[in-house]
């Protein structure tokens, strides 16, 4: 039951995008959430749109992946587009209907529609990353991009190690709440039933052991890392070295341009 | 010191307390040569591991020396190259498992070593290959069977080349077979010239040993030659230790009035002297 949870959602292919450096990725990500917040207009986020689904199709994700991405953030997608649909008030239009305390303008539907496709291509676009990218890649291109921080003495090195040992623990210590579950129901525990409050109360004896046991793991792990002369990430060398190579400087010519593009638009067409 | 001499522990004393009375550790003196196979037995809580933690600089006595090749474990700027000689693998394969994916785990110490990276990557195959999990260089390690990851963590350990290997319960929480495929590295790798010391609770491992320690509230109380420390069964009871099977089925026999010969210890050997018998 726990075990069908997937971190990170990577979705392994052998696309250009998949193959593409993580580094790359993970600024162009960045650049295209700054790019939906310059250009807040139709134009601008019908072209973001647009870019974000000829990037899912080269990367061979099917479309409906971007629809389980956007699952869990569709109440407050709803929220806030309902919310402006009937708080925006357009300034000298007529309202385009009006009943009891409610009144809905053009501006406001304008606003409410172009709000949420902005979320939504923020969603998908962050995800396609995850989607594109494996976590452990993934951190390594973390350690790689913030490495300049390195030198206003931010823990960049112990920050990526730390991220690697969770994404390696993970999986091991669902299974351990599993046996710790299975453990506690042989002896009485009930866990599906009852009030609310019973239910968290019941979730202690789960926990308790389960924090042990991790701090134990956490000690004996720290020792087996000594062990092999770890001492934090000065002189460290690394097995694999990220590269630039002749394609990832063509896909960051294609990303900056269409960026760049979209980023325009804010001077032709009046947004948010 | 001659250059032979792998380790070298004279009046070994620590607790982990200094408030308390007790040593975890209470004046042991040995000596590893290279090459060797040493198994160190012993019952729960009698220093075994302590003494094991020692090897590497891991804990530091709190009286006597260690040396490693020479090298006192206590000299700060050589704490690398000796955690870089005695290797150390754990009882729980998992607590020792750093990276995602097994290769990278490998690579790991010799990533901390800072060796340059065409060069890390054949020292990885290499020690993946003697330790037999060449083909499962891609898989993430929670996929593994414990006797898999523990491999994969002798390999973590053996990629730095290391003249020693300890073993501090290796096998204790393997399945039989996952133990029969970590014996059967550890016996690669002995053939391959690295020194062994085996913390152990199977006798049947020991007996595979070139010389046994047993240990008792600190000390080393026994030392011998397999078939020395195994001729004597009552001396092991004394110490909560038992002797391999073979070695009981030989003094059951010999209770009977059937005699085996009194180096019988190991599986192989029993079958064998049974044969002659019945023949």
């Amino acid at each position: 039951m726990l075990r069908d949870i997937t971190i990170g959602q990577h979705f392994p292919g052998d696309s250009v995008l998949h193959r593409c450096d993580p580094r790359l990725k993970l600024l162009g990500t960045v650049g295209y959430i700054a790019v939906l917040f310059v250009a807040g207009n139709p134009l601008g986020i019908g072209l973001a749109l647009a870019f974000l689904a000829a990037l899912y199709a080269a990367a061979r994700i099917p479309y409906k992946m971007i629809l389980k991405s956007l699952k869990p953030i569709l109440p407050i997608i709803l929220f806030t587009s309902v919310l402006n649909l009937f708080f925006v008030s357009g300034q000298g239009q007529a309202p385009l209907f009006s009943w009891w305390v409610f009144t809905v303008y053009p501006q406001g539907v304008r606003y409410a529609v172009l709000l949420s496709l902005r979320v939504i291509a923020l969603i998908a676009g962050t995800s396609l990353l995850t989607y594109t990218t494996s976590p452990i890649v993934l951190t390594d291109a973390l350690e790689s991009v913030l490495r300049p921080l390195g030198r206003l003495h931010f823990p960049v090195h112990e920050l990526a190690m730390m991220m690697t040992i969770a994404l390696r623990f993970i999986p091991t210590l669902i299974e351990e709440t599993e046996k710790i579950m299975n453990a506690q129901k042989a002896r009485g525990a009930l866990l599906d039933t009852g009030t609310v409050l019973q239910r968290v109360k019941a979730l202690v004896p789960i926990l308790v052991p389960l924090f042990i046991s991790a701090f134990n793991r956490a000690s004996d792990l720290a020792v087996a890392m000594e062990c092999r002369c770890y001492r934090g990430g000065e002189g460290r060398t690394r097995l694999k070295v990220l590269r630039y190579t002749r394609t990832d400087a063509l896909c960051a010519a294609v990303l900056v341009l269409a960026l760049a593009a979209i980023a325009a638009t804010r001077w032709l067409v009046p947004g948010l | 010191m001659p250059a032979q001499t792998m380790l070298k522990v004279q009046d070994l004393r620590f607790r982990y307390d200094p408030e308390q009375p007790q040593y975890a550790v209470d004046g042991v003196s040995l000596c590893v040569q290279k090459g060797e196979f040493v198994a160190v037995l012993g019952a729960n809580g009698c220093g075994k591991s302590t003494l094991a933690k020692h090897f590497n600089a891991i804990l530091l006595p709190e009286s006597g020396t260690v040396l490693v090749e020479g090298m006192d474990t206590r000299t700060d700027e050589r704490l690398y190259d000796i955690r870089q000689k005695v290797g150390m693998v754990f009882q729980n394969p998992d607590n020792q498992i750093v990276a995602t994916v097994v290769e990278e785990d490998v690579a790991f110490a010799l990533e901390n070593l800072g060796v340059p990276t065409p060069d890390i990557r054949t020292r990885i195959d290499e020690a993946m290959r003697l330790a037999g999990i060449w083909d499962k260089r891609e898989s993430a390690p929670h996929k593994l069977s414990g006797g898999q990851k523990q491999r994969v963590a002798i390999a973590g350990v053996i990629a730095m080349r290391p003249d020693c290997l300890v073993l501090d319960e290796a096998t204790a929480m393997l399945d039989p077979s996952g133990r029969a495929a970590v014996l059967d590295t550890i016996r690669t790798l002995r053939a391959a010239g690295i020194t062994i010391v085996a913390i152990t609770h199977y006798m049947e491992e020991a007996a595979q040993a070139d010389r046994i320690l047993v240990m008792s509230e600190g000390r080393i109380v026994l030392e011998g030659t397999p078939r020395e420390i195994f001729s004597r069964p009552e001396r092991l009871h004394r110490y909560h230790l038992d002797v391999p099977q073979a070695a009981e089925l030989r003094d059951e026999l010999a209770k009977v009035g059937i005699r085996l010969p009194a180096g019988t210890i190991t599986p192989e050997e029993c079958a064998q002297a049974l044969y002659e018998l019945l023949k």
